[in-house]
């Protein structure tokens, strides 16, 4: 197999007059697993449903495998997982029923399809609930018989689309071991999130997706350290408050955000700029009620480079 | 397995699929039922009486175009299947899959011909029930309900083709009911054509419905019945090609 698992380039998708896709490109190496990180609308979804074969690209190419997504769309299928909150399970079959029914139209033959779905079962703790109607399930058994569905035909290469979306800690945390563990035995694993933590916790590689491109690229730990290595976090008491120490801190150069009556400062040189900071704003401002410093999230990240909040 | 085994193979999946669904959300199923039933009440007992049909009992009349009514009605189902296979995000992952492009769409009509059985198996006990009888015997009877089934199961790739457009399955039901009314109401599945005027009758005669019964009636009632068995059948088969052609051209092309 080939280094590369999953190339997207230059794609581009309008639906009517909004543009989905704006030349999105990006490379999955094979083995590893890629966050396509991204606010609602950015085009994620459009980006998995192209390289799913269920949607055509208007400009661009992609290939899985090697293969063409639009050109060889039928051998692509053979060699993908698919699960998401577009891709549904049919909530009038068992859990059971569901899994052998995606084996079989899989084409993993019968006796194989029930096995694996025995296995499936087990391996994503349904087997209690394998015979009851998915419809009965509760979102976060729901969502995990959804990715046990992508995995009848053991592809080398799984597509997540929002896999945790709207579930509790708990089921989202078990999702995620699932994610780790098939990344761990080789599978190539292209997940979309709104979840910076998500893509924090599960990615080798994120990309940040802001209105159909790529904004930014990198692993989640160079990602940070683009942004400084503390961020210093000051509260104050009313919002006119903030707004004098931005401007005092401004001055110095250190270019601070503010938002109502927090404001952020990055800094390169770890917590030694901390005392700088502080002595900006000494006896010209009222003094901060909270002072907090920690390492950047992928949130900070996101906030500077698209200017919105996720 | 080639091909063609393993795309058979695929729709069979999917229409048991679709037949483990019919069943575990039966009201559909019920509602298919009662409103032919209701039709055989209203057009035997209370509108009966009022219609007069030369050379023929009235139920005997009737049950030809409830036989027809009954499947017109619901080829919509598949409208209202496939419909809700959309928007549930099923059919996206079905495309996803290394299934047969073909299964989808012949898994659905498929059960949908298997509920249609049903229907008019029901309906051929209801009709027995209030007094109907074939003067041709059984063998006409089974030839005239080949046609209805036949007739339906063109009706659904007609209908399948309507579903895959429309993500709401009651926008699509609400879109087709008038088209299946038309065409049941101008035909002469419940009145003699011969008492409307002599427009509606040039519509209401040159149809796919009124072929159907009119088949059916020369089939049960008995009579000279090659002529329009073979209209009947031609319908059939040009809705089902013709629709199952765009049917499969529309799913093929989703997503472009």
């Amino acid at each position: 197999m080939s280094a590369t698992a999953v190339e997207a380039e230059g794609l581009r998708k309008a639906f009517g007059r909004i543009t989905a896709l704006d030349g999105l490109s990006f490379q999955v190496p094979t083995g590893s697993v890629l966050g396509l990180l991204g606010p609602n609308g950015s085009g994620k979804t459009t980006t998995i449903s192209i390289l799913s074969t269920a949607l055509r690209p208007d400009a661009g190419h992609a290939t899985v495998c090697g293969l063409d997504v639009v050109g060889e769309a039928a051998r692509v299928r053979r060699v993908i997982g698919l699960a998401g909150q577009f891709a549904a399970v049919d909530p009038n079959l068992t859990g059971r029923e569901n899994l052998v029914l995606i084996g079989r139209l899989s084409r993993v033959g019968r006796r194989q399809a029930r096995a694996r779905a025995d296995e499936l079962l087990d391996s994503f703790g349904l087997v209690t609930a394998a015979d009851r109607l998915a419809r009965t399930y509760s979102g976060g058994m729901r969502r995990r018989l959804d990715v046990a569905a992508a995995l009848l035909h053991r592809p080398p290469v799984l597509f997540l689309d929002e896999p945790t979306t709207g579930l509790d800690p708990e089921s989202r945390f078990a999702l995620w071991g699932s994610v780790r563990e098939l990344a761990q035995a080789g599978t190539t694993v292209l997940l979309t999130t709104q979840y910076l933590e998500e893509a924090d916790a599960l990615a080798d590689q994120v990309v940040i997706v802001s209105a159909g491109r790529v904004a930014d690229t990198g692993t989640p730990a160079e990602l940070k350290a683009r942004l400084g290595a503390v961020v210093f976090a000051l509260g104050f008491g009313t919002p006119e408050d903030a707004e004098a120490a931005r401007q005092a801190l401004a001055a110095t150069g250190c270019q601070p955000q503010r938002t109502g009556t927090r404001i952020q400062i990055r800094s390169g040189d770890g917590s030694g700029s901390l005392a700088r900071v502080l002595r900006a704003l000494d006896g010209r401002v009222p003094d901060p009620v909270s002072v907090s410093v920690h390492e950047p999230t992928l949130d900070d990240v996101f906030l500077t480079l698209t200017g919105a909040t996720p | 397995m080639n091909t063609v085994a393993l795309a058979l193979s695929d729709t069979v999946d999917v229409a048991d699929r679709n037949l483990r669904t019919l069943l575990r959300t039966p009201q559909a199923l019920i509602f298919a039922t009662i409103q032919p039933v209701i039709f055989v009440l209203l057009f035997r007992y209370a509108f009966g009486g009022a219609i007069r049909v030369p050379g023929v009992s009235y139920v005997d009349y009737l049950m030809p175009g409830i036989f027809a009514q009954a499947v017109a009605f619901g080829a919509l189902g598949t409208a209202v299947g496939l419909s809700t296979d959309l928007r549930s995000g099923i059919l996206v992952r079905f495309r996803t899959l290394p299934m047969a492009r073909i299964a989808v769409l012949g898994g659905r009509t498929l059960a949908d011909l298997a509920r249609n059985l049903v229907v008019v198996a029901v309906m051929v006990g209801v009709g027995f029930a209030v007094g109907f009888r074939s003067a041709n015997g059984a063998a006409g009877l089974f030839a005239a309900l080949g046609l209805v089934v036949a007739f339906g199961y063109a009706l659904s790739w007609a209908c399948a083709g309507l579903g895959l457009r429309v993500s709401d399955p009651e926008a699509a039901q609400a879109a087709g009911v008038p088209i299946v009314f038309l065409l049941v109401f101008t035909s002469s599945a419940f009145v003699p054509s011969t008492s409307m005027p002599g427009w509606l009758q040039a519509i209401g005669t040159h149809q796919p419905v009124d072929a159907l019964v009119a088949a059916e009636r020369a089939l049960i009632l008995g009579g000279p019945a090659t002529r329009d068995v073979v209209i009947s059948l031609a319908w059939s088969i040009g809705i089902l090609l013709v629709f199952a052609l765009l049917a499969t051209r529309a799913y093929v092309r989703m997503g472009r």
